[in-house]
């Protein structure tokens, strides 16, 4: 293979990008080096296990993969403002469509969430770390070098373009021959060993791990919708593992699954593909709806209404969302009864979805709202995400979904629900748990700046696309006739109003990191659960000593009996585990031999393989049993931070 | 308590042991929809066989029985290895844990010699989507049994020079969890795959 089939090339924009990436990184090093701080980052971070650090790492990665799903619409937009521009070429622009849904999916909004349920979850259980903290660095790894694979793509062998759905057999090797779907089905493979693994590890931690006296309806509902995401995520994770699997031993390999040769069966793929993909769609709104059922509650100052209501809803939705998946492609033809039977079980989501909306109505009732951006961001999903919602319904008749179909009114319909409610939950999210991860506040001018830009932004680039669709406009084309333009162009400005706010909430990351007043008692909100319990910024182990749970909210009980989580008759030294390079070391191996696999490179992929396993060998025979935080050092830590 | 730690099984004595198993249990569920969805996929392209050989015309009862009675049995003996471990005896578990092996392997064994006795019959991984779904299907198992092979024998080397403990109680334990598991599944592959493909 030579070097210009290796590399991109012909390509204006990726060499911008190629450069971008060189610039970048030798920033990075060179800061690295000046400042001395290649021992920090490995000691402090690659080596971690500890959930808080993990979780910041999983939202920086989420943050800049936005900036890269971000710039791909952006791109997307500008090609679309006017008929017969030719911004991007038809080829780019389908790598474009691709890389954009793939991203922002994968790797935006599930590592984001996955990142706040690292931080936020052990602290509202009363625990000290994950049941297996060595599996939740592994897992972040794995996330980390699998969106690495992905997003290489771009610059070296050339990126996938067969859509995020990847519909064979247009995604098979004979008509998508090269590395590009590839990399797609090895990043994903990649990362989803990781989100598999979380997903066991924090269902057993919210199981076996909660303080004492914590029931399973007495947790804080984000806990509760993180432990019904992890039941999704069991039970759909492994569908996509074999889906992706197959398509790659098709493509590697020569098998017959979704070919047109051998009497395979293209069709199969859809079917796989969204048994998983229908389920996660509910793996990225339920914890969206977590955050949004404490934030609200949090600021409206009551406890949530309906609490029993919102977590049988949301175990409803999870049951329910493994038994829709067809209505994803109603028109392929699978029969009247079968579209009938998908159409109905869709429509019955809307059940208990509706529920939780009047729940969050409810609580909101002859309240006194305190208007927060974090509850800015809950209030504006209430109204933007019923919107989705009942377009959503819509596109669940089966008869009328043959009018909808793959037109820009699904396209608005989608982004209804994923940037009103997951989009909007992470902001939430970030800002409402900022102050216990880093100790201070975002400011609230620049936080209610960015807000307003982007949610004016985000209805003025997605409502217009709802009448686009209605008017025929088909997805994933490059070209617009003049017919639409007014809509379009008027969708483009809403993007770029979308792109400023996200602009915005990054320079108030580094506004507020300069300008903002320190925490001093860590329960910056006047919290009801127990993450607010602890001091910020929170230590290593979180707390000194575990609260006995009494009831729902129990901070506000614990507030109201004036008990904290540092009551030093109680003291006992904390076994704490260790950090360890391994598995930033195994996952950096098995992203060797994925990327040899990728070009198909055998040997090679196979020698990185043997050190993926020698390392498995290492951890086996591994006998660290972690340390103890020690009394005393336990007492300084919290005096300090207490200022007692 | 003294009675009660008496009676719990060593591997489930400390916190962290019960959360390992646990989380193992949880994995093999996670395994159940793995296989579940490779065991749809070779339903729907049963019969898909293009102008490959008919299942029928290249299974065989007999290598396929000799597989079922060796991985069952090997699941029996890895049974009695854990009754060794729970009395105490390491040798014993060692010992039993090793005949668990061997019985494995000859499982392999006849597994990879009926593969290549079917692909010299014209029946391969690429030569239609029903011998896709196939080989697939088997081989997962197959590598999975593969993989437990290699792992039983990095537990063995603990356990000789470790003795049983809480920690090495907790990983043979698990392992027979897996062990087991596959033992489940194959008795699918068997009635499922070969016996209905016999007579179809």
């Amino acid at each position: 293979m030579s070097l210009d089939e290796f590399f991109v090339t012909g390509e204006p924009l990726i060499y911008a990008g190629m450069v971008a990436i060189v610039l970048v990184t030798s920033a990075i090093i060179f800061l690295l080096t000046y400042f001395k701080k290649w021992g920090w980052l490995w000691r402090e971070w690659l080596t971690t296990v500890d959930h808080k650090k993990i979780g910041i790492m999983y939202i920086l990665s989420a943050l800049a993969m936005l900036f890269r799903g971000g710039a791909d619409a952006l791109m997307m937009r500008v090609q679309l403002a006017f008929p017969d521009l030719n911004f991007l070429n038809t080829q780019h622009y389908n790598e474009i469509f691709t890389t954009h849904g793939t991203v922002m999916i994968i790797f935006m909004a599930m590592p984001f969430l996955i990142g706040l349920m690292n931080i936020v979850v052990p602290l509202q259980i009363g625990a000290r770390d994950f049941a297996f903290p060595y599996v939740n660095a592994l897992s972040f790894w794995s996330f980390f070098f699998g969106a690495l694979l992905f997003n290489i793509s771009f610059v070296i062998g050339g990126s996938p373009d067969a859509g995020w759905t990847s519909y064979t057999p247009l995604a098979g090797a004979a008509m998508s021959p090269g590395p590009g779907q590839n990399f797609y089905l090895l990043g994903l493979q990649l990362s989803g060993i990781g989100t598999l693994a979380t997903g066991i590890n924090l269902m057993v931690t919210i199981l076996k791990m909660r303080a004492p006296g914590m029931k399973l309806f007495q947790m804080p509902i984000f806990t509760w919708s993180t432990l019904v995401t992890s039941f999704i995520i069991i039970f759909a994770f492994p569908i996509l593992t074999v889906a992706l699997a197959l398509m790659t031993i098709d493509r590697i390999f020569g098998s017959q699954f979704f070919t047109l040769t051998g009497e395979g069966l293209p069709m199969m793929w859809a079917n796989l593909f969204w048994m998983w993909g229908h389920p996660e769609v509910y793996i990225v709104i339920l914890p969206a709806f977590g955050i949004f059922s404490e934030v609200i509650a949090t600021f409206a100052k009551k406890q949530l209404f309906g609490y029993k209501a919102m977590v049988w809803s949301m175990i409803l939705i999870a049951a329910l969302s493994f038994l829709v998946w067809v209505h994803h492609f109603f028109t392929m033809g699978a029969g009247a009864f079968v579209n009938s039977v998908f159409s109905v079980s869709t429509m019955l989501i809307a059940v208990p979805t509706g529920v939780k909306i009047f729940n969050w109505l409810g609580t909101l009732y002859k309240s006194k709202i305190q208007f927060t951006t974090p509850m800015l961001w809950a209030l504006a999903f209430i109204p933007s995400f019923v919107i989705g919602g009942v377009t959503g319904v819509m596109l669940g008749m089966a008869a009328a979904d043959y009018q909808f179909h793959n037109s820009y009114f699904l396209v608005a319909h989608f982004h209804y629900v994923l940037i009103a409610g997951t989009v909007f939950a992470c902001f939430a999210g970030l800002e409402y748990w900022y102050p216990k991860m880093f100790n201070h506040k975002l400011n609230e001018k620049f936080g209610k700046l960015s807000f307003w830009l982007f949610v004016i932004g985000f209805h003025v680039t997605f409502f217009p696309q709802y009448f686009l669709g209605l008017d025929g406009m088909p997805r994933r084309i490059f070209d617009i006739g003049p017919e639409w333009f007014t809509l379009n162009f008027i969708s483009t400005i809403g993007a770029f109003g979308m792109g400023l706010g996200f602009a915005v909430f990054v320079f108030n990351i580094y506004y507020s990191y300069r300008t903002s007043q320190r925490e001093t008692t860590g329960d910056s909100w006047d919290g009801r659960t127990l993450e607010w319990a602890t001091p910020t910024p929170v230590p290593h182990y979180n707390f000194a000593t575990q609260p006995t749970i009494r009831g729902l909210d129990a901070f506000v009980e614990m507030k109201k009996h004036n008990e904290s989580t540092f009551d030093e008759s109680k003291l006992e030294p904390i076994h704490m585990p260790n950090n360890t390079g391994q598995p930033f070391i195994m996952m950096a191996l098995l992203f060797m031999s994925s990327f040899a696999l990728v070009f198909e490179w055998m040997t090679l992929a196979i020698l990185f393989l043997v050190g993926v396993i020698v390392m498995m060998v290492v951890r086996s025979f591994d006998e660290d049993e972690g340390h103890h935080v020690e009394v005393e050092e336990i007492k300084t830590t919290e005096r300090q931070l207490r200022g007692l | 308590m003294q009675s009660n730690v008496k009676h719990t099984p060593l591997e489930y004595q400390t916190e962290h042991n019960q959360m390992s198993i646990l989380g193992f249990w949880i994995f093999l569920a996670a395994e159940v929809v793995l296989f579940s969805t490779l065991f749809a996929t070779y339903a729907v392209l049963f019969g898909r066989t293009a102008n490959a050989p008919l299942p029928s015309e290249l299974f065989g009862i007999e290598i396929v029985l000799i597989m079922t009675v060796l991985l069952l049995t090997s699941s029996f003996t890895c049974g009695i290895a854990i009754h060794q471990m729970r009395h105490g005896s390491n040798s014993g578990l060692i010992t039993w844990l090793i005949i668990t092996l061997v019985l494995g392997l000859g499982f392999l064994g006849f597994e990879i010699y009926e593969f290549i006795h079917y692909s010299h019959e014209g029946a391969t991984l690429s030569s239609s989507a029903f011998w896709s779904s196939f080989y697939v299907l088997a081989g997962t198992h197959g590598l999975h049994v593969t993989l437990g092979i290699g792992w039983a024998i990095l537990l063995i080397i603990q356990l000789y020079k470790k003795g049983i403990t809480a920690v090495t109680s907790r990983k043979v334990f698990i392992i027979s969890l897996y062990w087991h598991f596959l033992d489940v599944i194959w008795i699918f592959i068997f009635t499922s795959v070969y016996l209905i493909g016999m007579v179809i």
